[in-house]
């Protein structure tokens, strides 16, 4: 249960190499390893969506990687994706809605929403909500999360 | 009193009166951080020489737990040491979860860990502490214990019947508490009623599901005797109190701190046995032990709620009007009442709450509270009021379409009038003042009902069947010591704020009121600013440090605004008093006549600026030789508050909600749903919009989806995110909030709470609309959760 594999890959943009423990999953990885305590777990099965994060461009759940299978993948983090700037009016449009509350999901649900940002840019509200349906908030029920990622999507199209 | 100049109150336009942030809908100051990623939960907290705990819990409802070997386990790797219940006892103290002004109550002791039985399956029972949280799990893993498997007593329906298992054999029973409220001519009043109508309501066993889970680091220091406890908690003070006397240490050895809280809802308000077991522990070893419960552990031993069946009638007379309730409320709560709150509240809230929006005179309700080998269950968002709403409701619904009469009408007969308060109800709550017929005028100019009804019809041609469903609800908030201090828990009702000027003129507020994602830390910021005169941007918030912030009960029962927001207005006021003061002597002008203005001193008259709050504070703090030798300068101010006059400050409302049922399927999708309620002054419309919406979410979860089930042996099946379902975004629909405000006359501020309306309201309000789906078909469905089986079976297809 000990064995460990060495892995060398990018997360953040930065160079990082460990030994890791062949059933360390990633958001472990990231929050113990790495102190990127942005993601967080919140079942540790793949459902709640608190700890999704990038994976060669694609988002996945983080609690159903193992750290061990991403020698030479590239992982942006929420501290990744806050820095390089690219979700900087999602972010000021959840503050504006008060579309966090405990912010637990916050991360996570970010990066869902960036997701759509890039992959859905004409999503309609409907299609917001399906898009989100894997991450779940307890606190806002949803309705501020859903009208901040609109908001959004509205502005960048009408910034075209 | 209640003399808040609001722009609104006094004719003015926002602009005019820039310092006043009550009632504006200002971003929260947190939030930036949430959605960066910088916030600081407790199992972000990494501290030296740190421990992880990992827990066996029981695999049995009920077991003796015969041997335990240890050897393997401490043979793992990272693995420091091994704890049992005999361990733990050691050093810390049983509790017994009773209130004294619950006549009657009785409960068993309870151990961090128990001495030789378990009584819930997932019960923590043997505790493993390594390097590494995965070091304890493996040591977990390689204990060896023998268990002795018991008969159950799973069933409340028959917990107190001959041949139950009495689960603690010392009490005699399975009886906790029992308690019947009785006002008028019940049985009378039913006999001579032109209509009665009867329905047996169940509402289903769930819990909190908070994202983050229950959270703790226990640190004794052996050096200087103290114990420093990181913990995701709503009541850093209680918890304080707790460590120390189970501990027997001193209150003041103890120090708790709670940073960001990923979301409580009641649930991390309570005792846990595992995260006492880890402060014992960390007394023990003198060092830091972590523990973060994982999913499996969060529905095992998270608290449960709302695992009730309620017998309920409603008597009528001709017109519709309202005779009497007669209610015979059952609830299962675990083999223990929960520490310090006790579990027979949430009963007790029925008991208090039934038939409350109403006027009518004849009133019986009998709540029993029984043990049962299942997770014990205590107070979780809006205890006792979405049952009390849903039965009341459900009852007054059910008596409008017997005898034929519109549900709004019945509602517009017998709500309570609003010129009649102050108010008794049979049950006995003291209602200072509500607006139920206000709510109710304000949601019917929200609910198109002509064209929804329109609606229903049309579609009932084409086999689909939608329903319209309504229900008014009262709610508890800003309790005083009548809920827990009477009884002998050392919970503060009373809470504090401590509010200081810096040099530059800034403003600092302590409170000990908490945040978890209300918006508490926003509120305050906004109140304080609002009271000494600042940007709203100068005002800096401490929350969560036992050791900084004034005494108090934290953030429960809907109390973070009406008695922490009120300590820190009457704190602000205090300070913008003497700081006004202190310019009157550096101005040689009356204090009357100055204001302070977005951080400048004004006069009054003019509101020409005379100096700013940053040249005051640079003299007051360094050139204090040039002031006056006997000017106070107490920049400093600490002001505390408890309500009086009422034991609560009662809120109502009232909400609709507009569902389709697929008959095919059972399946009901909620189309529609609003929500109008009056929480006294609305400090913040934008949060306190939210927090009616999370609410609504979280009630309509429980009335659809969430069920902890249990089998006949007391095995809990529903232990992941794939069995114990949560609404999720794309089922829930888009939800309109509206408001009457009728501030409470207790306080400046005016505020009473918001945070457990959209609980309180939402399941009735959905079984009244799917039974109005179902009507045409003769279905009626009173047992949530409402699943697609519920559905089906109520419309006999299964």
């Amino acid at each position: 249960m000990s064995a460990r594999v060495d892995i060398t890959l990018t997360v953040n943009g930065e160079r990082v190499s460990r030994s890791v423990e062949a059933r360390r999953h990633l958001i472990d990885f990231l929050r113990i390893d790495l102190g990127l305590t942005g993601s967080h777990a919140g079942c540790e099965h793949g459902v709640c969506g608190a700890c999704t994060v990038r994976v060669d461009g694609e988002i996945v759940r983080g609690c159903l990687v193992l750290a061990a299978s991403l020698d030479g993948a590239e992982v942006t983090t929420i501290e990744g994706l806050t820095d390089s700037g690219e979700v900087a009016d999602l972010q000021d449009a959840f503050v504006a809605r008060n579309a966090a509350q405990c912010g637990f999901c916050s991360p996570g649900m970010v990066m869902a929403a960036a997701d759509i940002l890039r992959h859905h840019p004409a999503a309609s509200r409907e299609e917001i909500r399906e898009h989100l349906s894997g991450n779940y908030c307890r606190c806002t029920g949803y309705q501020a999360i859903v009208d901040a990622v609109e908001t959004t999507l509205k502005a960048r199209e009408g910034a075209r | 009193m209640n003399e808040i100049p609001t722009p609104a109150s006094i004719g003015l336009s926002r602009e005019d009166l820039p310092n006043s942030y009550i009632g504006r809908s200002v971003p929260r100051p947190n939030v930036p951080k949430l959605v960066q990623g910088r916030a600081t939960y407790t199992d972000d907290v990494v501290l030296p020489r740190m421990l992880h705990a990992a827990f066996l819990r029981s695999p049995y409802a009920h077991a003796r737990i015969v041997s335990v070997d240890a050897a393997a386990a401490m043979q793992v790797p990272g693995v420091i040491r091994v704890f049992t219940g005999a361990d733990i006892a050691k050093v810390c103290d049983p509790w017994v979860a009773v209130l004294a002004h619950l006549k009657g109550m009785k409960s068993a002791p309870q151990h961090p860990l128990p001495l030789d039985r378990a009584t819930w399956q997932g019960e923590p029972v043997i505790a493993v502490v390594a390097d590494s949280r995965a070091a304890a799990e493996d040591g977990v893993a390689a204990l060896r214990v023998d268990w002795d498997p018991l008969p159950v007593q799973v069933e409340m329906e028959t917990a107190l019947a001959p041949g139950a298992v009495v689960i603690h054999p010392e009490l005699g029973d399975n009886l906790v508490f029992t308690r019947t409220a009785l006002q008028g001519e019940v049985d009378a009043a039913f006999a001579a009623a032109h209509k009665v109508v009867e329905a047996t309501f169940v509402t289903g066993r769930h819990t909190g599901v908070t994202l983050e889970p229950r959270s703790i680091i226990a640190d004794y220091n052996r050096a200087d005797g103290t114990l420093t406890v990181h913990h995701s908690t709503q009541a850093p003070h209680m918890m304080q109190t707790v460590f120390a006397k189970h501990l027997r240490m001193e209150e003041s050895e103890v120090r708790v701190i709670c940073k960001d809280v990923g979301g409580s809802f009641g649930i991390k308000v309570h005792v846990y046995p595992d995260e006492v077991a880890v402060a014992a522990m960390s007394r023990i070893l003198g060092r830091p032990v972590k523990f973060v419960a994982d999913r499996f552990e969060s529905f095992s031993s998270d608290i449960h709620a709302r695992d009730h069946r309620i017998k309920g009638r409603i008597a009528v007379d001709a017109q519709g009007r309202i005779l009497g309730f007669d209610i015979d409320d059952l609830t299962g709560i675990g083999p223990y009442s929960v520490y310090p709150r006790t579990s027979a509240i949430e009963g007790n809230q029925v008991v208090n709450l039934c038939g409350g929006p109403y006027d009518f005179a004849n009133y019986r309700c009998t709540t029993t509270v029984v043990l049962q080998n299942k997770a014990p269950t205590c107070q979780y968002r809006a205890v006792g009021h979405p049952i009390a709403t849903a039965v009341t409701e459900g009852l007054v619904d059910l008596a409008a379409r017997a005898i034929g009469m519109d549900p709004i009408e019945m509602r517009r007969r017998n709500l309570v009038r609003d010129d009649a308060y102050p108010f008794t109800s049979p049950a006995g709550m003291r209602f200072e003042g509500l607006s139920h017929h206000a709510s109710l005028a304000k949601l019917l100019e929200m609910v198109p009902v002509e064209r929804i009804r329109a609606d229903q019809a049309e579609q009932r041609k084409k086999g689909v069947y939608r329903g319209l469903g309504i229900a008014a609800f009262i709610e508890l908030t800003n309790p005083s010591p009548f809920m827990y201090g009477i009884g002998g828990a050392r919970i503060s009702a009373q809470d504090g704020a401590t509010v200081r000027m810096d040099p530059d003129g800034s403003v600092v507020v302590a409170s000990g009121v908490t945040e978890q994602g209300q918006g508490t830390e926003a509120i305050l910021a906004q109140i304080v600013a609002h009271g000494v005169g600042v940007p709203v941007n100068r005002v800096k918030v401490i929350t969560g440090d036992t050791q900084a912030t004034p005494y108090g009960g934290g953030t429960w029962a809907c109390r973070g605004a009406g008695i922490g927001g009120e300590a820190a207005l009457q704190s602000a006021v205090a300070l913008k008093q003497q700081i006004l003061v202190v310019a009157g002597a550096m101005l040689q002008a009356a204090p009357e006549t100055l204001d302070i203005v977005l951080g400048q001193v004004v006069d009054k008259a003019t509101g020409a600026e005379r100096i700013s709050l940053g040249e005051i504070g640079r003299i007051v703090y360094f050139r204090g030789d040039t002031l006056p030798k006997d000017l106070p300068r107490e920049f400093v101010q600490t002001r505390h508050f408890i309500t009086k006059e009422y034991p609560f400050a009662f809120t109502n409302g009232i909400q609709a909600c507009w569902v389709e049922v697929d008959t095919a399927t059972g399946m009901v999708k909620v189309l529609e749903h609003w929500c109008v309620e009056d929480c006294g002054r609305v400090i913040n419309p934008l949060l306190v919009d939210e927090q009616v919406r999370g609410g609504i979410v979280q009630g309509l979860g429980g009335a659809l989806y969430e069920h902890c089930v249990y089998d006949a042996d007391g095995n809990l099946l529903t232990t992941t995110m794939a069995d114990y379902l949560v609404p999720m975004s794309a089922e829930m629909p888009d939800i309109h909030v509206g408001h009457v405000e009728t501030p409470t006359k207790e306080s400046l501020l005016g505020a009473k709470g918001a945070g457990e309306a959209g609980t309180a309201g939402a399941p009735g309000a959905l079984m009244n609309a799917i039974n109005d789906a179902l009507a045409p078909l003769g279905a009626v469905v009173t047992e949530q959760p409402f699943t697609p089986a519920c559905i089906l079976r109520a419309l006999g297809t299964i």
